[in-house]
């Protein structure tokens, strides 16, 4: 893509190619490119031959599934009902994408309006998250068929998975409201951008007690098994509070994960506000990250010693715990408070990894790993479990990068009232200002049309 | 405006929060199970292992025939557990004491307050006065969080059926027999008289009565009587349970327990937060004219304001 824009192809980024001409629809979806040139470009990548192959593998065992049944594709275990899917894919995906109402909160509630240039790519991520989450529960579901059951036919309204089934599928239309901002604007339809602008503040507020109770809610369901789960992983008090909490640094950690993956790999797509504010917001998430992380590592302990937990640190299961909490808590702290003085962001992005990965271990270690640790053997995935996994996976990551290839997430849309090179040309003009200038500028105006 | 804003705003989050379920405060409080609830009582000093109990379990509930006959001791080389193809199995454990081994009777235990039945989001179990916790499988969408629930490992999954996998488990015959005032066909085959059925309350005096006659045959604790909130299914033994292979850290409170603290904390997220961040937004903005304003807000959009 950056070989075609150096010669000359032009990106789609507001409604009208030329001055009186719209794009079509199919030219949005190639990206402003021929069809010949789209294929082409697709092709040279490498990544995408890839794709291909997990899908070509992949598809057909996601398929046989639904029409072998789950012991086709697990070991059908019934003391470890929960394997993978759940495990990685919604115990680890939920906490990566509370990034939606993290930022939503930043920006629309407490009107850190420098963070705006991410708030798209946390709503984004949020929306895309939970989806693929609920993607792997629909797999992993016996009857997948009957998921809306707890909403219209049979209520279970004392269970923990209850709450967690109302607040996801509600969050999920408030999110899928937020990110049909861009959409809108994408397919330009200025009624949509209207309506839901109005209902924003709503919308955010109604985001954070959806994602307070069901990413406590996921914790929560561990406290249904006090015998099984490892009690270092356990806290019948503690448990819902270690699961949000940790979610914080997790979303706001995938955010910069995210923004470094593309910045490497679709940085055409950047506009020159997202460029230049970057490193700044990215400086940003990691503060808020690392209150988050210490948070955690402070009611981690807690719960330890609520419980006087500490003669399992002697044991096996403890030495794996104090790991869980080096590589995914206590190095990244270390590691963001060194980086964030000396503003080094390779180590800034690397230590965001390092929590993304330290989360997702955390999920599995409550769900997989220390799960049943007094019974005698543990359970290994079958192969197809993980092949499935994988692929929904690819097809999170396709999923993705289709919608930031197109959709205004990492640029402004340009309209005919505002052009985007507006902007351009006023933090050339006042490069000190880049922090606020896009609230100021507005400011600017709002005064010049009130005045007269 | 603004206060328009606000009020709308405040307005479609209490409609949100409203969607959110109610919290299970009302169900709490202990239940000691229903007065006239049946139960069993499995005295394992009298059990021979003769696996006559799984032969009746198998037939009464028609599953598919076993691999090995019932009358096949090797089964007894390794620990076995219920499945979708045996609601109840017998285990033989070597005991510390040197003696005979002692074999133990597996199934459902029916709870007076299951696990299985607070974690479900579908309702698919009921206790029944009776005692039996008896399932649903037309509702049951399997997410198998009851299987995580259990204390006793004891729900089993039909995995192997791609279009209508149900949880597989003991439900103390209650379709067959015990609706009609029958014991479970277990019971009723037992040739050593090692399973007793009747009302919980009066086998609960009947274990202790059978300890104080024969204080040397026994370990002194019926298990079941108060682990986990009470069981409807009791066992006596010679030695302390664990030896036999019967959890005794589960504790006497029942699973429920555990998660109230987050159940309790539900409608407080609900009720507090709206205002908590409404107010947060205020202050925020406070002196800011166009506090909720976006710079990316069209120029004509914001002179309108």
């Amino acid at each position: 893509m950056k070989k075609l824009i150096a010669h000359g192809a032009i990106t789609v980024d507001s409604l009208e190619k030329s001055p009186g001409r719209r794009w079509t629809i199919m030219e949005k979806l190639f990206l402003g490119l021929s069809f010949q040139q789209y294929i082409t470009q697709a092709l040279r990548n490498p990544l995408n031959w890839i794709f291909a192959l997990i899908f070509a593998v992949g598809i057909p065992i996601i398929l046989g599934r639904f029409f072998f049944g789950l012991s086709w594709v697990t070991h059908s275990s019934n003391d470890y009902p929960w394997g993978l899917f759940l495990g990685f894919g919604l115990f680890g995906m939920v906490p990566l994408s509370s990034s939606g109402f993290l930022l939503g909160t930043a920006c629309e509630i407490f009107g850190r309006h420098d963070l705006e240039p991410m708030e798209r790519l946390g709503l984004l991520n949020g929306l895309l998250g939970y989806f693929f989450a609920v993607v792997f529960l629909m797999i992993d579901l016996g009857q997948p068929w009957r998921l809306p059951y707890p909403m219209v036919v049979a209520f279970g309204p004392a269970a923990v998975l209850f709450l967690v089934a109302w607040h996801v599928s509600t969050y999920l239309s408030v999110q899928i409201a937020e990110v049909s901002k861009s959409f809108f604007e994408w397919i330009g339809f200025p009624i949509g951008i209207r309506a839901i602008r109005k209902i924003t503040l709503g919308l955010t507020v109604s985001g954070i007690i959806l994602s307070t109770l069901h990413q406590g809610a996921l914790g929560a369901l561990f406290t249904y098994a006090p015998g099984k789960v490892h009690p270092l992983w356990y806290s019948s008090s503690f448990q819902w509070i270690h699961f949000f909490v940790s979610s914080i640094p997790g979303g706001l950690c995938m955010v910069i994960a995210v923004s470094t993956i593309a910045g490497k790999t679709m940085s055409w797509r950047f506009d020159k506000r997202f460029k230049d504010s970057l490193d700044r917001i990215t400086i940003s998430l990691a503060k808020g990250a690392s209150m988050g992380l210490a948070t955690y590592l402070t009611i981690k302990l807690m719960s330890i010693a609520h419980d006087n937990k500490w003669a399992y640190f002697a044991t096996g299961w403890g030495k794996w715990y104090l790991v869980e909490i080096c590589i995914g808590v206590i190095l990244p702290m270390a590691l963001f408070a060194y980086a964030i003085r000396h503003k080094k962001m390779a180590i800034i992005r690397f230590s965001a990894f390092l929590v993304v990965v330290g989360i997702i271990l955390n999920r599995l270690n409550t769900s997989m790993f220390t799960f049943n640790w007094k019974l005698s053997y543990r359970e290994i995935p079958h192969w197809r479990e993980i092949v499935i996994c994988v692929t929904v996976y690819a097809i999170y990551i396709v999923v993705y990068r289709f919608i930031l290839y197109r959709l205004p997430i990492f640029y402004q849309w340009r309209t005919e009232e505002e052009p985007a090179l507006a902007y351009a040309a006023e933090t050339c003009e006042e490069p000190a200002l880049a922090y606020a200038t896009g609230t100021e500028s507005t400011a600017l105006r709002n005064t010049d049309a009130v005045a007269p | 405006m603004k206060r328009r804003d606000f009020l709308k705003g405040c307005l479609i989050s209490g409609a949100a929060a409203s969607l959110g379920p109610p919290s299970k405060s009302w169900a709490v409080g202990s239940f000691e199970g229903y007065p006239d609830a049946m139960g069993v009582l499995v005295d394992t000093t009298r059990c021979i292992g003769c696996r006559s109990c799984e032969a009746a379990c198998n037939k009464e509930q028609n599953l598919p025939e076993p691999q090995l006959p019932f009358d096949d001791t090797s089964v007894f080389e390794e620990k076995r557990r219920t499945t979708e193809n045996a609601y109840t199995v017998v285990n033989r454990y070597e005991t510390k004491d040197g003696q005979k081994p002692s074999y133990r009777k597996m199934q459902c235990n029916h709870c007076n307050e299951p696990a299985c039945l607070t974690s479900c989001f579908v309702n698919a179990y009921t206790k029944t006065k009776e005692g039996a916790v008896i399932y649903n499988g037309k509702v049951c969408v399997g997410c198998r969080t009851c299987m995580v629930a259990c204390p006793f490992n004891i729900p089993a999954y039909s995995y192997s059926s791609a279009f209508g996998p149900v949880i597989k488990k003991c439900v103390l015959c209650y379709h067959t027999r015990l609706k009609f005032g029958r014991p479970p066909a277990c019971v009723e085959i037992c040739p050593r008289e090692a399973l007793t059925f009747g009302l919980r309350k009066d086998l609960i005096k009947i274990g202790h009565e059978r300890i104080r006659a024969t204080p040397d045959r026994y370990f002194d604790h019926i298990y079941g009587e108060n682990e986990l909130g009470g069981t409807s299914w009791l066992y006596l033994s010679r030695v302390p349970a664990e030896q036999i292979g019967l959890d005794e850290t589960v504790g006497n409170e029942p699973i429920i327990s555990n998660v109230k603290e987050f159940l309790g904390m539900v409608p407080m997220v609900l009720t507090i937060w709206p205002a908590l961040f409404t107010g947060f937004h205020l202050l925020a903005t406070r002196n800011k004219e166009h506090g909720d304003d976006h710079h990316n807000h069209s120029e004509q959009e914001d002179g309108k304001k």
